[in-house]
């Protein structure tokens, strides 16, 4: 992965004594709440429900044991031993006091790690496909060009107070693994018939209360102009976005202001000024950068592993686990290993320090010394040999992290919500666990099969609930807290938005409604037919019926955030 | 006097600033004698009647956050001082007028930041190449104001080109693989 030279360290440490000295001015009553919001917030730190929220970034979910450790340390130091994963590979720690959080930054800083531009209204952490250099289905590794991107965007003087927080996604494989089209922008990399590398554009997505799915407008430029061509449509933005109201603010209501082809047609003339100019990227510097991804020292297995197969035949707990939590790797003998934090009575996306010292002893024992974070909430272990799997399990599991549900119903995507955010209409963990208490049966889990859950406690849609194959959003009626549900959402490549379905649900009805939707999706479904491919063919009505009885009100009501 | 920061040093500067009251006409409002920034409707409406005191140096104009630098695409050799004005100090517009009067249109004068300007921003202001910020006038006491030149050279190699360095850190220095 990649490692600071003296100048991202210098950066990263004049950071820290620049943040150190606006805590202190603050502190001092130098600078007003105003003044401070937006320094602390493009440091990550909020002032939340109960206490600061301190969010870290995770340049495209990419960890050392090293800096695992490191977040272990401030989770038993400077907060109550655990730290949550978001899904925008996010490190959030809930209870901080403020005033320790220019020591937890230096603290940071010491692993190559920050919380540059986790909040504002800046580019943010930038997410990359998390099974990035082994994935088989591969193109291009995102991960070089990510961080170009992240150095690009780091402390950027010109985007620094953009209209509104502006979130970018690279993918490099046939499949979309980091839901492109909900991105400000979503690059994705590939290769033009004659195997030069380039990447195609899409702009304007974006969940929220008007979630929208990003267009095309470029599609291939060549890798040379990866950072002027996003400078021109960041200029475009940050000079004609709206800013007389923050729910309009985002770069999709000016991309559907214009229409597609007049951004385009903005975004090329800005171009043509700053194409071949000083920000065009050199061989040199690409190759310097790619140097730092190049493939761990693998070893020369000669296939499937004989002893992991025969674990796989004998032991039905462990294969079932295989099943969902392993997946194919491009070396041979090698596997990726899923490890859930989605283990039922635990908030999904919750770790605590020791799973965090444990997972960072397994990446050295077991995966070259990296994990990796996904926009599920989950971490990864990408290079683990065949022969390894089963006693990585058995660790696994007697650290309540080998949960066999990767992509089944109780891998639940869902953020803080309401037990820890201020922005919250409703909670969102009581949700999930009433969900995965219900599905408790592995053999019905796996029966199920694939699908997605989000939850979002409010429409700011943290937990991605637009692109959920069940989406649960918490609404607020009349100070009472209430859920909306939408299905049919995606993510991938048939990325989709969600229908709602009805008027919303309290709280405490909330488990029968998803059983009853499962209910109608096993009645109908084909054989090997996934939930979300039954809801694309028969459509959302016999969902309804189940779910409201026959005349439906869903009908008659008008729903809140409908 | 008040003061401001010109090329990293607290200097007066006694320079009025106009701005157009209710009923108010760019054509009619009357322009103060002495160093003065015009809003850029009165320069566009009276550029000939303005030009001798442009000249002179006397005269500048200031750019709202949401105007468009191009307008004074042809008179840049003119005018020795453009303000650019923040509204709010969150409002990032200026950045982009910034960065486009100094790289595409080349102007080569005084760019002073004006409105809600804070020390917060003033590394971020230079490099997308303000030379001169001016605070509000009771924002910061004489003393904080020497101390905030300090906040200008917060970062001393960033990433990026921008105004400046003009060039980003990858050709600025060879860096180690
Ligand atoms: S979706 Fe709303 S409630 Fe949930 S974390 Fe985001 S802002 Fe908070």
């Amino acid at each position: 992965m990649y490692q600071y030279d003296q100048y991202d360290q210098q950066l990263l440490d004049e950071r820290v004594a620049q943040f150190r000295n606006q805590m202190r001015r603050h502190l001092a009553g130098e600078l007003s709440d105003d003044e401070f919001r937006p320094l602390r917030l493009q440091n990550g730190l909020y002032i939340q429900r109960h206490a600061p929220m301190y969010r870290i970034s995770v340049p495209y979910g990419l960890l050392s044991s090293r800096q695992l450790r490191k977040l272990a340390h401030l989770a038993r130091t400077y907060d109550r031993g655990y730290a949550h994963f978001t899904t925008r590979t996010n490190v959030q720690f809930n209870w901080p006091k403020l005033e320790d959080v220019p020591d937890m930054l230096a603290e940071l800083a010491s692993v190559q790690m920050h919380s540059n531009q986790t909040s504002g209204n800046d580019i943010r952490n930038i997410t990359a496909d998390p099974f990035a250099g082994v994935a088989a289905d591969e193109i291009v590794d995102p991960r070089p060009w990510t961080e170009i991107l992240r150095q690009w965007s780091t402390y950027n003087p010109e985007f620094a107070y953009l209209p509104r927080k502006f979130k970018i996604a690279v993918n490099g494989a046939l499949e979309d693994r980091v839901v492109l089209r909900v991105y400000d922008i979503g690059l994705d990399f590939g290769r033009d018939a004659a195997g030069n590398i380039g990447f195609r554009v899409l702009v304007g997505g974006g969940l929220g209360r008007t979630p929208i799915l990003g267009e095309e407008i470029a599609e291939f430029v060549p890798w040379q102009h990866l950072v002027t061509y996003c400078e021109a449509i960041l200029r475009v933005y940050n000079r004609h976005g709206r800013r007389d109201n923050i729910w309009k603010a985002r770069i999709k209501i000016l991309v559907k202001a214009l229409g597609v082809a007049e951004f385009r047609r903005q975004v090329e003339a800005e171009w043509a000024h700053a194409k071949d100019g000083p920000d065009t990227l050199t061989e040199d510097e690409v190759a310097r950068v790619a140097a730092h991804f190049v493939d761990p020292d693998y070893a020369t297995l000669a296939g499937d592993d004989l002893g992991y197969r025969h674990e796989l035949a004998g032991n039905k707990a462990f294969a079932a686990w295989a099943k969902r939590n392993v997946r194919a790797h491009k070396v041979p003998g090698y596997a990726s290993v899923t490890l859930s934090l989605k283990k039922t009575g635990t908030p999904p996306g919750d770790i605590t320090a020791e799973q965090m010292d444990l997972v960072a002893d397994w990446a050295d024992r077991y995966s070259f010394g990296e994990a990796r974070m996904t926009h599920e909430q989950n971490v990864v272990l990408a290079d683990v040999r065949q022969s390894d799997l089963h006693a990585l399990w058995q660790l696994a599991r007697a650290a309540g992290l080998a949960t066999p549900n990767i992509g089944l119903l109780t891998d639940i995507i869902c953020c803080p919500g309401g037990d820890f955010c201020s922005l919250a209409n409703a909670k969102s963990i009581p949700i999930a666990q009433a969900v995965q208490a219900r599905f408790d049966d592995l053999d019905y889990l796996h029966d199920i099969g694939e699908i997605d859950i989000n939850i979002s406690g409010c429409m700011n849609a943290c937990g991605h609930h637009h692109v959920g194959n069940i989406g649960i959003l918490g609404v607020d009626k009349n100070g009472e807290e209430w859920y909306q549900v939408t299905i049919g959402g995606q993510q991938g490549n048939a990325t989709a938005l969600g229908k709602v379905i009805g008027p919303s649900f309290a709280r405490a009805d909330m488990a029968d409604v998803v059983e009853k939707l499962i209910n109608t999706y096993i009645e109908h479904r084909h054989a090997d037919e996934r939930f979300v491919d039954t809801v694309r063919r028969i459509g959302i009505e016999p969902f309804k019926q189940r779910v409201y009885g026959s005349e439906h009100p869903a009908a008659q009501r008008k729903v809140a955030n409908a | 006097m008040p003061k401001l920061i010109k090329n990293g040093r607290v200097v007066s500067d006694d320079r009025t600033l106009l701005t157009l009251a209710e009923g108010e006409t760019p054509a009619e409002v009357a322009v103060p004698a002495g160093p003065v920034l015009v809003p850029l409707p009165v320069w566009l409406a009276r550029r000939e009647e303005l030009a001798a005191r442009a000249a002179a140096g006397e005269l500048g104009v200031w750019l709202d956050a949401g105007e468009d630098p191009a307008a004074l695409a042809g008179d840049l050799a003119q005018l020795a001082v453009i303000a650019v004005n923040f509204p709010k100090f969150t409002d990032g517009r200026g950045y982009s007028s910034a960065t486009l009067l100094r790289t595409r249109l080349g102007y080569t004068g005084e760019l002073r930041a004006i409105g809600v300007v804070l020390r917060d921003q003033f590394n971020y202001l230079t490099r997308c190449g303000f030379d001169a910020l001016q605070p509000p006038a009771d924002r910061y006491s004489d003393a904080e104001l020497e101390a905030a030149v300090a906040s200008i050279h917060d970062f001393s190699e960033p990433y990026q080109g921008a105004v400046t360095p003009g060039q980003p850190l990858f050709r600025r220095a060879r860096r180690a693989a």
